[in-house]
């Protein structure tokens, strides 16, 4: 149990001092650490501190948020199948960071940008749950969350195509897929408040999601205030995954990936895979995100593209053994 | 899009279609052309002869793009369709070879000659394409005129300069011009040294902000953000553009004078030259 | 002392009055058996007496906060859920959610609670067993041990012999029948009106959404009872070894 937070915290610092030696400039790593902690003013420190290390930062809190609400959601609906990406609610984050950038909102004020994403977030999630019902069967679950990713997806291209600016249009895939490249400290100070606002409401959850193993009806008897853990889970995961939309996209998948592989680990107890999910979640962007950097350093290959190639695998196995179990 | 970020591959000039029906129904001056591009607009604009031009197109009239918004507004515009093109009755349509392909195909296709011209990539390549606009609306006296007052401008600018402070034009995505584009030209020709050839870009490309960190460039040039936020010139603020901009002359580029290989290219060379007397003041 | 109370207790569900106007007492060291025909209203009468749906009327559970319900009473509804395949402990070990504060670990009372849930219902041998991979009725005992675990006062199961083999639901009635003894109180809603005859103490019969018997069970089970509520006729006898419940026939 303890062992295994170590070595996933142990994986993920790994990761981090990776994610920060990785780039196109052509700097040894011994240098880079130096640079980034010494600081001088010169362009190695520039690079370490003003694009690595709000990068890297970014890969772990977003990664970490992703994985934090894929165990969630999936605990609450008792169904392997949730995932922010998958069922909508980071595509509807993004359609609420887009609609915050065309209008202005997000140049106005510094929050406009992750509030308007948080907005989006609730919103889509509020919509699956409803469409889903609470004890989300895998089929429903899936269709809803079709929609809802469906419809925020053409809202989210149509806001963009209807932009005088020219490049906006191009950004679609930005928004689908997701992308840290170039992100700087000031998206590490917008995404940070809500993602740890988020982060704290979706651990409480822990002894709730446990309860709910069996079932809604022995939770609630059991003294598990449902309707404050269905709030506390909408307002948490949206926070978290709205705050990681707003600044990188939408990034499909680890939600999903992370709660599966890790749950035979934690003795398939939602609340342990709570937090197991959220240092898992960071391991697997930021490997993910250097991945990225390493196979196509010249390009600007999108996140999300590795972790759906990643992910779709697993996915669709998923379906094939949740068929065969009737669920 | 062309020129929408400024130095996408801009039309410019080059012959006529090699379309030997085209060429033969050009054997008189065409007298009601239309140009569907923005840049043989321009050039059709400086050379076509009174009445000659048909229409052009509507980003001639966008300030940001078009170095000639005064002179568009003459013009009836199209948005490049090939049926509103086809309504007007052109014997003479003059495209980009980057305009998109399905309209100028559907024209040829409807029995309209074609003119299709090349990017330019130099400042040679202005006075040829000049050449060829005469050449296609049979104006070659107009088009002669104009290559002398243009070269003997660009003439003025050939004086020996001591040093050659280091600029990056960095745009849109981190967009960047390679050492062998007319972007690049236009800033030797002012005597700035683009630091794109030395990362080894010659032509257009993604500079990776890390690589424009390290090599720490004297000026940074951008264009100017289109209305309606988008990420994509977001990286414009990045803090790592901000430290290099600290304290050093900067520019952002007038895009209409860059987007295309017209005469107008001048007016960029002379901010660049300005740009370019701000460094060296700011060094000494 | 009542461990359970309900006054003018009624119930309405999408303009259908499923309950209504029962009154009902259940103190200390009684095993109540909740009998009645299908769609009679027996659980939702348990629901709604834990304020798990609404009602109008009184109950003393209901009118509690969740979490001193939570050791007021166990509650082990019919649907056997286990959504994760956690081990026979960890899920026993849920019984004690009300018992535990926010992020408070299980201390060695409850790990003794546990304990003695799993030997009541012979599932020692289980523990390490992954839950969902047992068959049906070893959930349905490992659920039953979750809800003993709980050690609360009053403990009330919707049909938990359902899908039982003839010896653990002869086993469980009996846990049940010796919790009563300790002082505890089991409601448990039944179809085997055998077993409920042999092994209940109480026997309250539901019945178009009101209490058509209460009482021991030679008083409750009378012929006219059995054919008005049931629509059948069986043979009941009080012999040597106890009381002996039989239904015979359809009636017409």
């Amino acid at each position: 149990m303890t062992r295994l937070a170590l070595l996933l915290t142990a994986l993920v610092g790994v990761l981090f001092i990776t994610a920060l030696l990785v780039g196109p400039a052509d700097i040894g790593p011994l240098q880079s650490l130096t640079a980034l902690v010494a600081g001088d003013e010169g362009p190695m420190t520039l690079v370490m501190r003003e694009i690595r290390l709000p990068r890297a930062l970014l890969g772990l809190l977003i990664g970490g948020s992703l994985g934090l609400a894929g165990a969630a959601m999936q605990g609450y609906l008792r169904n392997p199948l949730a995932d922010p990406g998958l069922i909508g609610v980071s595509g509807s984050a993004a359609l609420g960071a887009v609609l915050a950038i065309q209008t202005g909102v997000a140049a106005g004020f510094a929050l406009g940008l992750p509030l308007a994403a948080l907005g989006g977030a609730l919103i889509g999630m509020f919509l699956v749950l409803v469409l889903a019902g609470p004890r989300g069967s895998s089929l429903t679950l899936i269709l809803a969350g079709i929609a809802i990713s469906a419809l925020a997806g053409a809202f989210t291209s149509l806001v963009l195509n209807l932009s005088p600016n020219p490049f906006a249009a191009n950004e679609i895939v930005f928004w689908m897929m997701g992308s840290l490249a170039d992100r700087s400290m000031t998206h590490v100070w917008i995404a940070l408040p809500l993602i740890v606002l988020g982060a704290a409401l979706l651990l409480s959850l822990s002894r709730g999601l446990d309860a709910l193993t069996l079932g809604e009806d022995a939770a609630e008897a059991m003294g598990v205030r449902l309707s404050r853990l269905r709030l506390t889970l909408i307002f948490g995961t949206a926070a978290v995954v709205g705050a990681s939309t707003a600044v990188a996209g939408a990034i499909g998948f680890v939600g999903l990936v992370v709660p599966h592989l890790l749950r035979p680990f934690v003795g398939a107890r939602p609340g342990r895979l709570l937090w197991a999910s959220g240092l898992g979640g960071a391991a697997m962007l930021l490997a993910a995100d250097i991945a990225v950097r390493v196979i196509l350093p010249t390009r600007d290959l999108k996140l999300g593209v590795v972790t759906a190639l990643i992910g779709a695998p697993l996915f669709l196995h998923l379906i094939f053994r949740t068929r065969r179990d009737g669920m | 899009m062309v020129g929408a970020a400024g130095l996408s591959p801009g039309p410019g000039a080059a012959g006529l279609s090699p379309d030997p029906g085209a060429a033969d129904q050009v054997t008189a001056a065409p007298r009601r052309v239309v140009s569907m591009n923005l840049c043989t607009d321009q050039l059709a604009m400086l050379v076509a002869g009174t009445g000659q031009l048909l229409s052009i197109s509507d980003l001639s009239r966008d300030p940001r793009s078009s170095a000639m918004v005064d002179a568009a507004a003459a013009y009836p515009t199209h948005h490049g369709r090939a049926e509103e093109i086809y309504l007007m009755q052109p014997d003479l349509v003059i495209a980009g070879s980057f305009t998109a392909r399905a309209s100028v195909d559907m024209l040829k296709r409807l029995g309209i000659p074609v003119a299709v011209f090349d990017p330019a990539d130099s400042l040679t390549d202005v006075a040829d394409r000049l050449k060829q606009m005469g050449e296609v609306l049979h104006q070659q006296d107009r088009a002669e005129t104009l290559i002398a007052q243009f070269e003997a401008r660009l003439a003025t600018f050939q004086t020996e300069i001591a040093s050659h402070p280091r600029a990056a034009i960095y745009h849109a995505n981190g967009y960047t011009a390679g050492d062998k584009t007319l972007a690049s030209q236009i800033l030797t020709t002012a005597g700035l040294a683009n630091i794109a050839g030395e990362v080894g870009f010659s032509d257009a490309g993604f500079l990776p902000l890390e690589v424009l960190a390290m090599a720490q460039p004297d000026t940074v040039i951008t264009s100017r953000p289109y209305p309606g936020g988008s990420r994509s010139e977001e990286i414009m603020e990045h803090p790592v553009i901000e430290t290099l901009r600290r304290a050093r002359p900067e520019a952002a580029m007038t895009d209409s004078d860059w987007v295309c290989g017209t005469p107008y290219v001048l007016q960029a060379i002379d901010d660049m030259v300005d740009l370019r007397r701000d460094l060296q003041g700011a060094t000494r | 002392m009542s461990l359970l109370t309900l006054n003018g207790f009624s119930v309405t569900r999408r303009k259908r009055e499923i309950l209504r106007g029962i009154d009902l007492r259940v103190g200390p060291g009684e095993l109540v058996g909740i009998l009645g025909p299908n769609g009679a209203g027996k659980t939702t009468l348990m629901r709604a007496a834990l304020g798990l749906i609404d009602a109008r009327g009184h109950s003393s559970l209901a009118s509690l906060n969740p979490r001193e319900r939570g050791r007021a009473v166990a509650w082990m509804p019919q649907s056997r859920e286990i959504a994760w395949p956690v081990d026979v402990e960890t899920l026993v070990m849920l019984g004690r959610t009300p018992h535990l504060g926010p992020g408070q670990r299980p201390s060695d009372a409850d790990h003794a609670a546990v304990e003695r849930a799993l030997q009541r219902m012979g599932l020692t041998g289980y523990r390490a067993r992954t839950a969902t991979r047992l068959s049906g009725g070893e959930q349905a005992r490992v659920l039953i041990a979750r809800a003993l675990a709980q050690e609360a006062p009053l403990l009330m199961a919707d049909e938990p012999t359902a899908g039982l083999d003839p010896a653990h639901q002869i086993a469980t009635m009996r846990t049940f029948a010796a919790l009563a003894g300790e002082g505890h109180s089991v409601i448990v809603s039944l179809h085997d009106l055998g077993l409920a005859a042999r092994h209940c103490t109480r026997l309250i019969v539901i019945d178009r959404g009101k209490i058509a018997a209460d009482g021991p069970p030679l008083d409750v089970l009378t012929p006219d009872l059995v054919r008005d509520t049931f629509g059948i006729s069986a043979f009941l006898q009080v012999t040597p070894d106890g009381l002996v419940f039989q239904p015979l026939e359809v009636l017409g």
